[in-house]
């Protein structure tokens, strides 16, 4: 067993046996499904909405190396620097580099999931940077020491005395347990870190081809404060989020909106297309973008899963998944946790390593039908587990379904084992055997009838 | 060191070789064209100019942003005016705009035009930011500023309090529109920072209970001329 | 018309009454019924658990079976959707591709036979109980299958229907997922068992057995009243020959 399983299985199982932490993220989350029911009545036509943006992100990731050039030659136009990463190794060299260049001491980031993939705060902090995080949820999980909860949500698990605690500790403040006075002793605390920094780092959600513009959305006003105090603007994106045109845009920002968080659009939607330019007051002096890799080009030459590269980090899918609901976010250990986090993580990492996850699913399809791009989530753990099993078979699977397939290829063998088992149950259910005794642990089988139903069919219509 | 740009764009022609089959859709087939015209789709905008000034002001008030409509550009200084007095404002920070200038250099507080360049300390200082904007989409209740239209990056977001000074004949009816309008009319180059603002800044992040104001302004307000 | 019967092999060997009254609803609307009985179990358990060559000998086998049945109508969204959806991806670019192709369009779920191709809601069943009708997942989202049921159960004379709050959350059941992950699949039921449970209703009806099994073993387990039924066992109450 591999050791991402074992820890996966462990924490899965502490997780899912907590009934009071689930009815609370079920709490958080009703809110969230009653304002996307709200505002996906305001479309005058979800499902062909949701074919126009699964046809925008398709349209530029089956183009990808086009779109890409086309876009990167306008952002440098615009008097951007495009750098190039293979890797999360690359990506956190290129970043301390143009720190180090920048002379710069302080740093503040905006909320970016892939400079959690590629773990640059680590890098930032041994390298002997201050970094804050100031999206809200961010702060409180760096201070927490703790891995983001939900991609969208990182810290809808932490309950407000846990975080009035937690700015005593650390900020020196009065308890409180108003989420408001929470919320502005951030503010507070954050604002005079916008403006000592000397460099900011964003992500971005959207790479505008046509334009060569970055686009980043977010609620709190944190990233237009980051992308415009500092000298020195550094946004870090997967080559996945170029989409052709502002058109696909506008279809895209406001269903990421109400997919994601049951907005009618996220507060701050902003368009970056360089440093501050001649005539404009403000802004950088430098606008840097690193454009990563890191195996979304392994995913790319899959062409059954290519779409999960068309995902726009909405978290739609963690927000209906039943599995999610009861394990947590953290029990993933990934960066992307979720439904999209099971199907790509085997692709970024490791199929051996991380195949468990497309195990832990029962195949609702809930998130296939929440996703505002249509990525067949819940087929594509069908397919890593087919892939799984291609290329690494597990032994005991394998003696289990080929065991199976000789029974229930020889009806009448099925039939005389069916009746062998049901016979025999009254006794089997008392000895530990491999998948019975785990189903019996907590839930009944009902008593074994007498008959098959083809016993009594061929009674009374041949008998 | 291999270059890396070449490297990566190689793995994506090599990873594209093998096509991907292009969605097929049960709701219709939508022909071979990249995109799908979305508009018909998406929330409505509003056909008429009525219909979207009156959607305007019901997408505001939801995403409890503040609309004051005024007639003339004298009503929309007193506006400015009565706000600053009910909030107490001691400086306010503005730039340089028809519409703002007059109204701005009209209050009776401390009163700092943004010039060339932006001074951050000061700008945090003050109670309230107050710019015009580029346009005002009706669809989603978004006001869009940008660097050029709106004072630089800064004062749109740092200020506690931001006022959007518009006129009517701003208000379009969706993204779409806008962004045509917006590639129109910076044709030969693009602000730095095109940024839509959709009611005033928040967080959901505690518990999922919505608190105004986490980082940008607290309060929004939308003085519309007409 | 000819209809053959697809049994899945656990109705067949652990719930026969599932069985035995889709055969008596199926008969009473008119039709005539055939059981092949060379047919076992589907592949689906392989299918789910990534061993598509064996699952794919089991579809084989199965096309086989109803070769040349005029429609094939089974009592489960589960097991109707392993047929109707994943043979043809299971068999695509094989020499059997048109047949589970052909295979799949005259593969009906029970509810959704009666209703659609039939064109009828009221089986004349009768049965006085508050009911509540689980949408199981295959059914709902792989076969698009959520109103028909509901017309069937609302024609029922004397039954309530009732609407559960998580009508349309997984039961947590996954074929081997219930017993590879225990932990996660009995959270699940949890949270449908305990809505359910809530409801005050008599009965659960699913047209999936094996939500039925998972949710009904839950339940006794547990000690709630509420009970299982198929939604064939309710609409052959009260039907007289």
């Amino acid at each position: 067993m591999s050791n991402a399983k074992d820890i996966f299985l462990k924490e899965a199982t502490t997780a899912s046996a907590d009934g009071p932490q689930r009815i609370f993220i079920n709490k958080a989350l009703g809110g969230y499904y009653a304002n996307r029911d709200i505002q996906k009545a305001r479309y005058r036509d979800w499902e062909k909405a949701r074919d126009a943006a699964s046809l925008a992100k398709w349209t530029a990731v089956n183009d990808l190396a086009n779109t890409l050039e086309t876009f990167v030659k306008k952002f440098e136009g615009n008097g951007g620097k495009v750098h190039w990463a293979r890797d999360a190794a690359e990506a956190r060299n290129i970043i301390l580099k143009l720190i180090a260049d920048a002379k710069a001491k302080a740093v503040v980031k905006s909320k970016c999931m892939t400079t959690e993939e590629i773990h640059l705060n680590d890098a930032l902090e041994k390298a002997g940077y201050s970094v804050v995080e100031s999206d809200l949820g961010e702060f409180i999980q760096q201070l927490r020491g703790e891995a983001p909860y939900h991609f969208v949500f990182p810290c809808m698990h932490v309950k407000r005395e846990e975080i009035s605690a937690l700015f005593t500790k650390h900020l020196g403040t009065a308890p409180t347990n108003s989420p408001e006075e929470l919320t502005m002793i951030a503010r507070r605390h954050l604002r005079q870190l916008y403006v000592d920094a000397d460099v900011g780092i964003t992500g971005a959600n959207f790479l505008i081809a046509e334009t060569g513009q970055i686009s980043i959305t977010e609620n709190e006003g944190n990233a237009r404060l980051t992308a415009a105090l500092p000298r020195v603007h550094i946004a870090l994106s997967g080559i996945e989020k170029v989409v052709k045109n502002l058109d696909d845009l506008s279809v895209l920002l406001p269903m990421l909106a109400t997919a994601g968080a049951g907005q009618p659009m996220t507060c701050y939607n902003t368009l970056y297309s360089g440093p501050q330019q001649p005539g404009e007051c403000d802004g950088p002096k430098e606008f840097h973008l690193v454009l990563l890799d890191n195996a979304r080009t392994q995913l790319l030459a899959d062409p059954e899963q290519r779409d999960a590269l068309h995902c726009i980090r909405c978290g739609a899918c963690l927000n209906v998944c039943p599995i999610f609901k009861n394990i947590g976010g953290l029990a993933y250990g990934t960066t992307y946790q979720g439904p999209i986090g099971s199907v790509i993580t085997p692709h970024l990492r490791g199929l051996e390593q991380w195949n468990h996850l497309s195990g832990a699913s029962s195949l609702c399809g809930a998130c296939t039908d929440a996703c505002p791009v249509r990525i067949d989530l819940h087929h594509h753990l069908l397919h890593n587990r087919r892939n799984a099993n291609q290329a690494s078979p597990n032994l005991f699977d394998r003696l289990f379904h080929r065991g199976f397939n000789f029974v229930i290829s020889r009806p009448r063998l099925f039939a005389f084992g069916g009746r062998v088992f049901r016979f025999t149950l009254p006794v089997l259910k008392k000895i530990p055997l491999p998948y019975l005794s785990a189903w019996l642990k907590t839930r009944d089988l009902p008593p074994a009838p007498a008959q098959s139903f083809r016993e009594q069919w061929k009674e009374s219509n041949h008998g | 060191m291999a270059n890396a740009r070449e490297e990566i764009l190689g793995r994506i022609r090599e990873a594209l070789k093998v096509t991907a089959p292009k969605p097929h859709f049960k709701s219709e087939s939508h022909g071979a064209t990249h995109s799908i015209n979305a508009k018909p789709w998406l929330p409505d905008g509003g056909e008429t100019e009525s219909a979207r000034l009156e959607l305007l002001s019901e997408n505001l008030a939801k995403l409890k942003a503040n609309l004051i409509r005024v007639p003339n550009a004298a009503a929309a200084n007193q506006a400015l005016a009565q706000i600053s007095q009910t909030k107490n404002w001691k400086k306010v920070a503005y730039h340089s705009h028809p519409l703002v200038s007059p109204a701005a250099e009209a209050l009776p507080c401390e009163k700092w035009e943004v010039g060339a360049s932006l001074d951050k300390q000061k700008l945090e200082g003050c109670d309230a930011g107050v710019t015009s904007c580029e346009a005002l989409v009706s669809q989603l209740g978004s006001i869009l500023v940008s660097s050029e239209s709106s004072g630089g990056r800064s004062l749109s977001i740092l200020p506690h309090v931001h006022v959007v000074i518009a006129t009517t004949d701003q208000v379009v009816a969706d993204l779409e529109t806008c962004f045509k309008q917006v590639l129109e009319k910076h044709r030969s180059k693009l602000p730095s920072m095109l940024s839509f603002i959709t009611g005033p800044s928040r967080t959901g992040d505690i518990e999922r209970i919505l608190v105004l104001g986490a980082h940008g302004p607290k309060e929004l307000y939308v003085i519309l001329i007409g | 018309m000819r209809i053959s019967l697809f049994i899945p092999c656990f109705v067949d060997q652990l719930a026969p009454q599932v069985g035995l009254a889709s055969v008596k609803v199926l008969k009473k609307l008119g039709h005539e019924i055939e059981f092949r009985s060379e047919q076992t179990c589907c592949g689906q358990p392989s299918f789910n658990s990534g061993q598509w060559d064996v699952a794919r000998e089991g579809a084989i086998r199965t096309l086989k079976v109803f070769r040349d049945a005029e429609v094939v109508v089974g009592p489960s969204g589960s097991c109707v959707a392993m047929i109707k959806k994943f043979y043809p991806e299971l068999l695509k670019n094989t020499s059997h591709a048109a047949e589970a192709d052909a295979l799949a369009q005259r593969t009906f779920e029970f509810s959704e036979f009666i209703v659609r191709k039939l064109g009828i809601t009221d089986v004349g069943a009768s049965l006085k109980k508050k009911v509540t009708y689980h949408d199981g997942c295959h059914a709902m989202r792989e076969l698009r299958i959520k109103e028909e049921p509901r017309q069937l159960l609302r024609a029922v004379r004397g039954l309530e229907l009732i609407e559960t709050e998580e009508s349309e959350s997984c039961c947590g059941f996954g074929g081997l997922f219930a017993v590879k992950f225990p932990m996660i699949s009995t959270a699940m039921v949890q949270v449908k068992g305990g809505a359910l449970a809530r409801t005050g209703a008599d009965y659960v009806v699913s047209s999936d057995p094996s939500c039925l099994l998972q949710i009904g073993g839950w339940l006794t387990r547990e000690g709630k009243p509420i009970r299982p039924m198929h939604i064939a066992e309710v609409l052959a109450e009260g039907l007289t020959q």
